[in-house]
């Protein structure tokens, strides 16, 4: 009744190799085939962001999309915004700098949707980034400080690029 | 020896910076960096060898007798373990769940069982579990169990539900009526005889589901070889969890060891105990492997405790300056299908009056009433904002009715700064007379309107109006008993390495705890908060707790730490002056450094002090000391703190399509001595966005006639987004308590207890030229528009 196929997956830049059911999801693929926690499962229904990964560089939502849909293809998670030598990637340093978290489980699905926003458009305005982070669910900040440290990070580049 | 030990510790004194004061400061939090970087530990992370998952088969309708349960379609399915039902635990779980807080008012203390026994009282309410290989087996398993059901007529309603020919919710009371509380003080009778005014008003009240973006989950393992228990549960009370598991499986607690890893989100029903907690525990003792549970969104609209709603009649008594001499209120409460949590949320809704404001005479009448819907404990604020929803409206309706400013009816009410400490004239069922510790409310008015420049406001809002724009200002004020007694214990011990360590049974699930213990610990040994080492949510902690709830872990959890530490501290000093052989006012601390203000080249390190405490062969603990660098400290009170504040909104409402546009907030907030500034921020920016959710957003909805949740999905429940929140501007008062050695009071909530009548306040002065009157929340723009309209016609008429 079950059907398995095997599939190959780049996250953070390891081949993950595996043979699972057709029907997992990405997200728990990532998170108990590939151990890889830092991905969060909110809602199950594509609604509150948590799960929001990268896909070849696109912000996805792996709690609706199957993992056998991921075969070949690179993924990143929050597990991999950091530099390799563990400095954090700016945007999460900046969420530290402004309190852009607290219970954190929201966080990483934050961070995945506005890095991927970045590297498309790197100084939005306050309501752009607004617009970006509608659709990632967050109970405890009230959003103020997950905007502010993104427009930190867009003013610092705004800043850098128009030197 | 002893100088080459001050040259080894010299180092760390160069390098180090001086760090006298982490206490009020915004010192980054310690938490950030591992949830930052996808490295926290929430329940579902925690994967265990030979683990089990759980599916629970949950009852579909609202009111039935179950005729029979088939399982043997599901057991048959390849990868399924068992599938039980309560029969099959045998005698120790064929009884209720434990009711958390009895109460001698509680007239029926209905708890569930924690599989359904034979009649089911709301949607979604377990009746079998399924045990299999992983999830996904374990729900398909679910599907297939059978279950044939006899209706029974549902009570959605709990005004419907009081009347006396009302069905009944359980098949076996003798009505719905769970309780009646009463709360009352001073003589209402001459108070209403007197006054030259008195004005009717009736409210309706709903706060919806709680939605932690972590939904709950426990993982249970025995360790049959020792009979010893783990429970790893997303909960914001370990101690409570270990105290109920224990009292229902007849273990003692010592046997039993609870866990709250980290928890994404709490706000209340995460401090109440479940059937699922239950049912994973003693699946694990009888399967031998662990057994993991994680709720998914469907079952926590469906089965995590909400708060929803209440509807007030409510009479004021004021004479014609606006004074108030008193107010009487009928409440009638929907508390769900049963009693968990006892009667904290009623209390909650009937204790905060009179609020910020000294009203001599107060006559409450609160009916809890069950309905065949899932049951209520309290979310952020408890019954607080809805107390404070009806006194601030009360305020309203008196400056509206009187044509007074909406200012002036506060400040002529207010407690006055004089009067702290105010009895306010009502007891706690414990004989504890209300207290409000201090604070000057009228001051902390004024801020608000200084910082949100009021005059500004009235004027854009006349500005706009001439432009056919509807604006409007919301004023509300509130005063919270945070810091809920007796207390929450700490200790604080200095490792051999000199590393300083803080252990607490409470937990975060999200507040900062970690930050701010860390804060007031670093303090006592001139260190930085990010020297310190801590540990919180395991009940294997030396300390006691109680639960992280009702704003009160810093003010009860925060002095056990000061306490702990600075007896270390005092120990510290009294075995480096032994040490030295000087009096103890010779020595001084930096950088974890005891050294001689004389001599400073005369030092010995925090290690090197706790290793003189450590037992070793043929090593004594020096005269006069006990053993270990270490202490456990209580900080017991009776008393609530009493945190306060005001709050100002401006709003935007399109008359034509309902919409409303928030465009300003601000704050002003006395939660005592600050710990960390923008730790308190958070909470209170975090606190208003969820009571703009309860003003605008959220709403649970059943269909009346089936008891059918209609909102379970987050697309058809609104919950607040980045797009629709304002700025909120926060402006920080200390009154410090004299009821604890921080002087700290409470401020989780403190966001969310006035911002529904704030919010609410502003939509009506808005649409003040139709003469709409909002006594009701959620309001959406469909029901916005109607209240337009409706007063149009009454206009005309």
């Amino acid at each position: 009744m079950k059907d398995s196929r095997k599939i190959q997956v780049e996250i953070n830049g390891v081949i993950f190799e595996r043979m699972i059911e057709t029907r997992m999801t990405l997200s728990d693929f990532i998170r108990h085939e590939c151990g890889l926690t830092g991905t969060h499962v909110g809602c199950e229904h594509g609604v509150c962001g948590a799960c929001t990964i990268h896909l070849n560089g696109q912000a996805i939502r792996s709690c609706i999309m199957y993992a056998v849909q991921a075969h070949g293809q690179k993924v990143t998670t929050v597990e991999g915004l950091s530099q390799p030598d563990g400095t954090l990637h700016p945007l999460q340093q900046a969420f530290k700098n402004q309190n852009g978290l607290q219970c954190g489980f929201c966080t990483p699905g934050m961070l995945m949707t506005c890095t991927a926003y970045l590297e498309e458009k790197s100084d939005p305005t306050e309501q752009e980034i607004r617009e970006v982070i509608s659709g990632n669910i967050c109970r405890c900040t009230g959003y103020q400080g997950i905007v502010n440290a993104t427009l930190e990070i867009a003013n610092n580049k705004s800043t850098n690029g128009g030197a | 020896m002893q100088r080459l030990r001050s040259l080894i510790i010299s180092q760390p004194m160069e390098v180090h910076e001086m760090h006298t004061k982490n206490v009020g400061t915004p010192v980054q939090r310690l938490e950030d960096d591992r949830l930052l970087r996808g490295k926290g530990r929430y329940v579902d992370d925690i994967d265990l060898p030979d683990q089990l998952a759980i599916m629970f088969v949950r009852s579909s309708e609202a009111h039935a007798f179950i005729r029979s349960v088939d399982c043997d379609q599901a057991r048959a399915l390849a990868g399924v373990i068992g599938v039980y039902q309560l029969k099959d635990f045998g005698p120790l779980a064929a009884k209720p769940m434990i009711l958390a807080n009895p109460s001698p008012l509680i007239r029926q203390p209905i708890t569930q069982y924690m599989l359904a026994l034979d009649e089911v009282c709301y949607v979604g309410q377990a009746i079998a579990v399924v045990v299999a290989e992983n999830r996904y087996i374990a729900e398909d398993a679910a599907q297939l169990v059978v279950v044939d059901y006899e209706p029974l007529p549902v009570v959605m309603d709990a005004r419907k539900a009081a009347m006396a020919n009302a069905h009944l919710v359980h098949q076996n009371s003798t009505d719905n009526l769970a309780a009646t509380l009463p709360w009352k003080f001073g003589d209402i009778d001459q108070a209403f005889t007197k006054a030259p005014h008195i004005f009717k008003e009736s409210y309706y009240q709903h706060r919806g589901v709680v939605h932690s973006m972590e939904c709950r989950g426990v993982i249970a393992q025995h360790d049959a070889q020792l009979d010893q228990l783990t429970v790893w549960t997303s909960t914001q009370s370990p101690f409570l969890v270990r105290r109920f598991l224990a009292q229902f499986l007849e273990r003692e607690e010592v046997a039993i060891r609870v866990i709250a890893p980290d928890v994404g989100g709490g706000f209340g029903p995460k401090a109440a105990h479940y059937p699922e907690e239950l049912v994973a525990t003693l699946l694990a003792i009888k399967l031998k492997r662990p057994i993991k549970w994680i709720e998914d969104r469907l079952e926590h609209f469906l089965t995590t405790t909400q708060q929803r709603d209440q509807w007030w009649d409510v009479e004021v008594a004021c004479e014609s300056d606006g004074h108030v001499l008193g107010m009487r209120a009928v409440c009638t409460h929907d508390n769900g299908a049963y009693l968990p949590y006892g009667l904290l949320l009623c209390m909650t809704s009937v204790a905060p009056f009179p609020g910020s404001y000294a009203i001599g005479a107060i006559d409450i009448r609160l009916d809890c009433m069950f309905t065949n819907a899932v049951p209520t404990t309290p979310i952020r604020g408890a019954g607080r904002p809805n107390a404070t929803f009806v006194i601030e409206r009360t305020m309203d309706t008196i400056a509206r009715e009187l044509k007074l400013d909406r200012i002036k009816v506060r400040q002529r009410n207010f407690v006055q700064k004089e009067q702290f400490p105010y009895l306010t004239g009502a007891k706690l069922p414990n004989g504890i007379g209300i207290q409000y510790d201090s604070g000057d409310y009228a001051r902390c008015l004024d801020m608000v309107l200084e910082a949100s420049q009021y005059s500004q406001l009235e004027i854009r809002c006349k500005e706009a109006a001439q432009k056919g724009v509807y604006r409007g200002i919301g004023i509300a004020s509130y005063n919270e008993d945070s810091g809920l007694p007796p207390y929450e214990g700490a200790t604080v011990k200095v490792l051999p390495s000199g590393k300083v360590f803080v252990e607490l049974g409470s937990c975060s699930q999200g507040q900062g705890l970690e930050t701010i213990v860390a804060q007031i610990t670093a303090d006592q040994f001139g260190l930085h908060a990010s020297d310190i080492l801590v540990k919180l949510g395991d009940t294997i902690a030396s300390a006691m707790a109680l639960s992280t709830v009702g704003s009160r872990v810093a003010s009860t959890a925060g002095p056990s730490v000061f306490l702990a530490a600075q007896a270390v501290r005092q120990k510290a000093f009294k075995l480096a002056a032994e040490h030295f052989n000087v009096s103890e006012n010779e020595v001084h601390i930096d950088a974890g450094i005891l050294f001689l203000k004389s001599m400073p080249d005369q030092k010995i390190s925090l290690a090197d002090l706790a290793k003189k405490l450590v037992a070793g062969v043929m090593v004594n603990v020096p005269q006069g000391f006990s053993p270990g660098l270490e202490s456990t400290a209580y900080h017991t009170t009776e008393r609530a703190v009493y945190a306060n504040g005001s709050n100002v909104a401006e709003v935007e409402v399109d008359i034509h399509t309902g919409e409303v546009t928030l465009l300003n907030y601000w704050v002003a907030h006395d939660c005592g001595t600050v710990i960390n500034p923008a730790l308190v921020n958070g909470q209170i920016i975090g606190g208003v966005v969820h009571a703009i959710g309860n003003a605008l957003f959220e709403h649970m909805k059943f269909d009346q006639d089936t008891g059918q949740p209609i909102t379970t999905n987050l697309g058809e429940y609104l919950l607040p987004l980045a797009t629709e929140m304002p700025k909120i501007h926060i402006t920080h008062m200390e009154s410090p308590s004299p009821l604890n050695p921080l002087g700290v009071k409470g401020a989780g909530e403190g966001g969310t207890i006035p911002g529904i009548a704030c919010v609410i306040s502003a939509i009506e002065d808005a649409l003040k030229p139709f003469n709409v009157k909002i006594n009701e929340y959620p309001l959406s723009p469909e029901r916005l528009l109607c209240l337009i309209e409706e007063a149009k016609i009454r206009a005309v008429a």
